[in-house]
């Protein structure tokens, strides 16, 4: 860890397993999950007294400057030329993550498309490769529980860059990205699939896994694996969404 | 808004739709009255020439296809779901079936993206890394070799269809040496892998570099000068730098385009940079350039295999930290692979700690702290990443693949519109999608 890391300390949950210590949990980051007591017994036979214990788990918080490494060249540039657009740069980047030598833009969806094409047609910038969009559901964050996640990546200047726009679950409603880059249109509409996200201005937001009629959205948290237990060697194994969690 | 579809009804099961096919004689007689050539094709999904199980739907205009679309989506099998109900280490052993050519390249890169989540990619130790850059070197063959074979029987040249399966075989046989199965091996585990080489696989495995050496310059002999070959491939599924960047395009299609975009040189991962080979480009951004990129990158995959075995030292192959490292003390038993009677006996018979550490780590699990992270790796078919979050729980929380089939698959559009039907078939086997990774 370098010292600005440990300056910033964004991430409780990494402070407490370097420390190996029951550290100060801290009140940065979301809050993504509340766990009480421990082996995963939930069903009141937890005997080991762990049963009261209770537990935040929160994603790595907003960093602050600087950054480090080219991550500081990055946001001015980014910055820069929104101001240039007439955009305050504090109204379309919520907040900035820096963890595990990655940076990560929280965008607000409503900038999104703008953020996009600044981020590939700025030649300070140039991010002209997007990878695809990865949906995540967190139940818990109220309010911004669909994410949508991009990774662009820039063949010019070599850096990789995350954004990430969060959607209610009450109006899962994301811009398109695929007037900006078009290899997009797949991964929309998986994600739209799998989520339900519905990326507005997109061509044809139709589902590219499940078939046409199916009903429900699989990859949310709610949506039940579905599994059936087997008998192995006598023994009746329950399905993997039946069997303890340990989480 | 509502679109009248199928009449339903409501069963205990669910809803269920009944399709009847009342308006067919009103579609034919349509089409009947229609006097132009258009015809709508569907190519698949269940079609030997279009590569697994992808339904292909062209607009045809006599020879000429005037639209084509992709149907995929029929092996789709919920791996990313069923990571979610899964240990980290149990991961592994679904990503390997994602692009089931090519394995340890999936399970390179989801392991590679749980060691950042985990903060321990120093710790692994030298001889796994090396280990892992030789398995995946002898998969880009592997794979290289599926891609010239299949493109080659979809031609018709069906020699080249046995050349290359033959050849693949070897390295098959090179797996299950190592690994104990010739697909789906999940051999590489977060932390290192799941077991040192085995006594005799470096020979073996110098032995196949020298074979294919041998072999190698068969395929050039065969296809790179033959006219015929060349009259279905040059100038055929042509997509230039700005398409390859539009649509996403990675691996030998953005090459064949003339950009030297490598992951392996451009962010090194599993101490790549210290490899010497080359990247081979064409400008011909066609098929053939395609083939003859893969041929090329055959040539520098056996280059790095022999650098790999040279750098062989002997060491751990798993990281150092017991509460992450799987108990790995394996040996071949009468009835498989299993953990050594050496092990079994300690845990059983005289620690009682060692037996509960093992059945925690086995059957719980190691928690990951929460965050995300994203690792890519240069798959034969270009940048295959995993975008890996974490709850800090014991599972994870959500595993994304971008999968460069699925992605490349996109362009096909672009290559074959305009073209001859025969050259769909050309074009396709240039992408060398694997509905696998495709559909996940």
């Amino acid at each position: 860890m370098s010292e600005r890391d440990e300056q910033n300390k964004p991430n409780p949950e990494q402070d407490l397993n370097a420390q190996n210590l029951p550290g100060q949990r801290g009140e940065q980051g979301e809050e993504i999950r509340v766990q009480r007591g421990m082996f995963g017994a939930n069903n009141g036979g937890d005997t080991t007294g762990y049963g009261g214990l209770v537990r935040s788990v929160r994603l790595p918080g907003a960093a602050s400057r600087p950054y480090g490494g080219w991550f500081d060249e990055v946001a001015d540039e980014l910055e820069g030329a929104l101001e240039e657009q007439d955009l305050l740069p504090e109204n379309a980047i919520e907040k900035t993550v820096v963890d595990r030598g990655e940076i990560t833009f929280h965008i607000a969806r409503e900038h999104l498309l703008r953020v996009a094409r600044t981020l590939r047609d700025d030649p300070a910038l140039r991010f002209e490769l997007c990878t695809g969009v990865s949906g995540v559901h967190y139940p818990a964050d109220k309010g911004r529980e669909l994410h949508a996640v991009y990774h662009l990546r820039s063949i010019t200047h070599n850096r990789l860059i995350r954004l990430e726009v969060s959607a209610p679950d009450d109006d899962p409603h994301v811009p398109s990205l695929v007037s900006v880059y078009p290899t997009n249109d797949w991964h929309e509409r998986e994600t739209y699939d799998f989520f339900g996200l519905i990326f507005d201005g997109h061509p044809a937001l139709t589902r590219i896994m499940m078939p046409d009629d199916w009903q429900g959205f699989p990859q949310r948290k709610d949506y039940p694996l579905g599994g059936i237990a087997v008998e192995y060697k006598g023994a009746q194994i329950p399905a993997p969404d039946q069997r303890r969690s340990y989480s | 808004m509502t679109t009248q579809s199928a009449s339903a009804r409501e069963t205990t099961e669910g809803t269920v739709y009944t399709v009847t096919g009342g308006d067919w004689d009103e579609v034919v007689e349509a089409a009947a009255k229609a006097d132009d050539e258009r015809l709508v094709v569907n190519m698949g999904p269940q079609h030997p020439s279009t590569h697994g199980v992808l339904r292909l739907i062209l607009e045809i205009d006599g020879e000429t296809v005037t639209e084509a679309r992709c149907g995929i989506g029929y092996l789709h099998t919920g791996i990313e779901k069923n990571l979610e109900f899964r240990t980290w280490t149990q991961g592994t052993t679904f990503v390997t079936r994602m692009d089931y050519l090519t394995p340890f390249f999936n399970e390179t890169a989801y392991c590679l993206a749980v060691e950042k989540l985990l903060g321990i990619e120093d710790q692994v130790p030298d001889r796994a890394s090396i280990i892992r850059v030789m398995l995946m070197e002898l998969n880009r063959l592997s794979s290289h070799l599926v891609a010239i074979a299949t493109g080659g029987m979809e031609l018709g040249a069906t020699t080249i269809m046995i050349y290359g399966f033959r050849d693949r075989e070897l390295i098959l046989d090179l797996y299950e040496l190592i690994t104990g199965l010739r697909m789906n091996h999940a051999y590489i585990r977060p932390g290192g892998l799941a077991q040192d080489l085995p006594p005799g696989a470096v020979d073996q495995v110098r032995e196949f570099v020298k074979t294919m050496r041998k072999n190698l310059p068969q395929y050039d002999k065969l296809a790179t000068g033959n006219p015929i070959f060349k009259a279905r491939m040059q100038d055929v599924g042509y997509l230039d730098l700005a398409g390859c960047m539009a649509l996403g395009a990675t691996g030998p299609i953005l090459r064949s385009a003339g950009l030297p975009h490598d992951l392996r040189k451009a962010q090194p991962y599993c101490g790549y940079e210290s490899y010497d080979f080359e990247i081979p480009t064409s400008d011909t951004c066609d098929s053939y350039g395609r083939f003859l990129i893969r041929l090329e990158e055959m040539r520098q995959s056996l280059n790095i295999v022999e650098q790999c075995l040279d750098r062989l030292e002997p060491g751990p192959v798993m990281v150092a930290d017991k509460k992450i490292a799987w108990p790995a003390q394996l040996a071949l038993g009468p009835d498989g692979l299993g953990n050594s009677l050496d092990h079994i006996k300690k845990i059983m018979g005289t620690s009682m700690e060692a037996l509960i550490h093992h059945f925690k780590l086995v059957t719980e699990g190691f928690r990951v702290p929460a965050g995300q992270a994203y690792a890519a790796v240069e798959s034969p078919k270009g940048e295959l990443g995993a975008h890996v979050v974490s709850d800090g729980g014991t599972r994870p929380f959500r595993v994304h693949f971008r999968d460069p089939s699925f992605t490349n698959l996109q362009s096909m559009a672009a290559m074959c519109e305009g073209g001859q039907v025969a050259d769909v078939i050309v074009a396709v086997a240039s992408i060398d999608p694997v509905m696998g990774g495709v559909d996940r």
